[in-house]
């Protein structure tokens, strides 16, 4: 795995990539690959707006999606690895969540409650998707911290355990999706309030709070990513730069795909994405059930 | 090879009853039966296999497809509710598919105990949505399902099936679609619609 400052240091370039591929899809130039860097630090420049009607929860959601979106990328690099890592993983980018959560109902505005209810109701449809899957993966490789298990992957239990592992994959895939709101889910670009999920909640906050919260969902997007990809790409030669440059390529391939998915793809209404996300389950639990017999 | 085979076949079952769309159905079906083909053609290679499997390729992956495509077209399916909704149903199937590793489990034979579990929730699977679907095209699609899970077991447990019999079970399926197809054609005609819920109330002059 990588260093995890390199991860934080490279996590909004992913955004980039993103926009680059989509432009390409579109038959435009883009906005420069460096271009999230430079909204980071303009905002980071700006001075923020606070509500009236807005408490401490509105000024410190921020702050502490970020903190944990860190302690996750620590454990997923292997720096922060004990047993059972999975579920403190799983559960720091659920407190991000909430705090996001109770951070839009802070503001009182109609629009944010809506939001936050959509987040909330994805979000618990999500999450057993994700431990099944983990589950599965605990069962495949029998250790129970998230990095370990991620290093235990190589080609042989691929070879072993095929089947299972694309299930999950796809699971995996589908969660991913769905907690960094991207297109078949949510469509991070849209500006039209009634439609959209994760990004409705936030309109309130500006300026710097802004640049943490763009800040952390790259970092989240990164850290289910990097799961992702210690999945599907099992590269351990020890060599460090062997690994380094096969798991970037990885997450750069990854961005590539998301790109791809978001262009090809319009996303699907609300009342179909509980659909989706049930199929993710079955096909973790699926894969589960075949690992376990 | 066998175990990414046997998952695929499951998988089919469970979005069969998952899926509203009939055309999806019909094409889940399909798939499942060519799939089934082939793990006839790799758990067993000879000549009567070749042959069983290749009649079931032809006749699963184009012909029924082809013969429920020409029924639909020419009958009235707005779609209405299954009797168990689609969400349920989905669940019921996870449920189905525990109860047949617990079977397939118990059951010893010779083979692959996968390979009778898979069999076990595929007819299960067949015999659900015959019984919780209100379309008669449903209906049929369940019976396939059905069938499927019997011609599994049929021809990849026992080894030494006469390829005589195979072929007559083959036979019994094809007349039996094609007869369907042809009385669900004439029901729609005379009634505007396939819901069977209402033939039992058809009686004679009262």
């Amino acid at each position: 795995m990588i260093h995890p400052i390199l991860s934080i240091i490279l996590a909004p370039f992913l955004f980039g990539v993103i926009n680059k591929t989509k432009a390409f899809f579109a038959g435009r130039t883009g906005q420069p690959v460096f271009q999230p860097y430079f909204d980071l630090l303009k905002l980071l420049r700006k001075g923020a707006v606070y509500s009236r009607t807005t408490t401490w929860i509105f000024r410190a959601s921020p702050l502490i999606g970020l903190i944990s979106v860190i302690i996750a990328v620590y454990i997923i690099s292997g720096v922060l690895s004990f047993d059972g890592d999975i579920i403190l993983f799983v559960y720091l980018l659920g407190l991000m969540r909430f705090f996001t959560i109770i951070a839009a109902l802070d503001t009182g505005s109609s629009f944010e409650g809506m939001g936050a209810s959509r987040e909330s109701w994805f979000g618990l449809l999500a999450e057993p998707v994700l431990f099944l899957a983990l589950f599965t993966l605990i069962k495949i490789t029998g250790c129970l911290s998230l990095s370990e298990m991620l290093g235990y992957i190589t080609p042989q239990i691929w070879n072993q355990y095929g089947y299972a592992l694309v299930l999950i994959t796809a699971a995996i895939l589908i969660v991913f999706l769905v907690e960094n709101s991207r297109i078949p889910i949510d469509d991070p670009n849209t500006h039209l309030e009634l439609t959209m999920i994760h990004e409705v909640m936030v309109l309130d906050h500006s300026g710097i709070d802004f640049a943490f919260i763009l800040y952390s969902t790259a970092l989240k997007f990164w850290v289910l990513g990097a799961l992702l990809v210690g999945i599907v790409v099992p590269v351990h030669t020890g060599k460090l730069w062997i690994d380094t440059v096969s798991f970037l390529g990885g997450m750069f391939g990854l961005a590539v795909v998301v790109g791809v998915i978001e262009s090809v793809m319009a996303r699907l209404r609300l009342l179909h994405v509980p659909q989706v996300i049930l199929a993710a389950g079955i096909f973790s639990l699926v894969a589960l059930i075949f690992v376990v017999r | 090879m066998i175990d990414s085979l046997l998952m695929l076949i499951v998988l089919t079952n469970l979005f069969l009853l998952g899926s509203s769309s009939i055309n999806t159905c019909i094409r889940l079906v399909a798939v499942q039966g060519v799939l089934l083909g082939i793990l006839v053609l790799i758990s067993h290679f000879s000549i009567h296999t070749i042959v069983i499997s290749t009649g079931s390729i032809i006749l699963k992956g184009w012909v029924f497809p082809w013969l429920l495509y020409r029924t639909t077209r020419g009958v009235n399916i707005h779609q209405n509710k299954p009797v168990i909704g689609y969400t349920l149903s989905l669940i019921i199937g996870v449920f189905l598919l525990i109860v047949s590793f617990w079977i397939g489990g118990r059951i010893l034979l010779p083979n692959s105990s996968l390979l009778v579990t898979v069999v076990i929730f595929t007819s299960l699977t067949g015999l659900f949505l015959m019984t919780t679907r209100r379309k008669a095209i449903n209906q049929v699609l369940g019976y396939l399902v059905l069938e499927n899970g019997i011609f599994c077991f049929g021809t990849s447990l026992t080894q030494h099936q006469p390829l005589l019999v195979g072929m007559g079970v083959l036979l019994d399926v094809f007349v039996a679609v094609f007869v369907m197809g042809i009385t669900m054609f004439r029901i729609s005609e005379e009634f505007d619609h396939i819901n069977t819920q209402y033939l039992s109330s058809l009686r004679d002059g009262q």
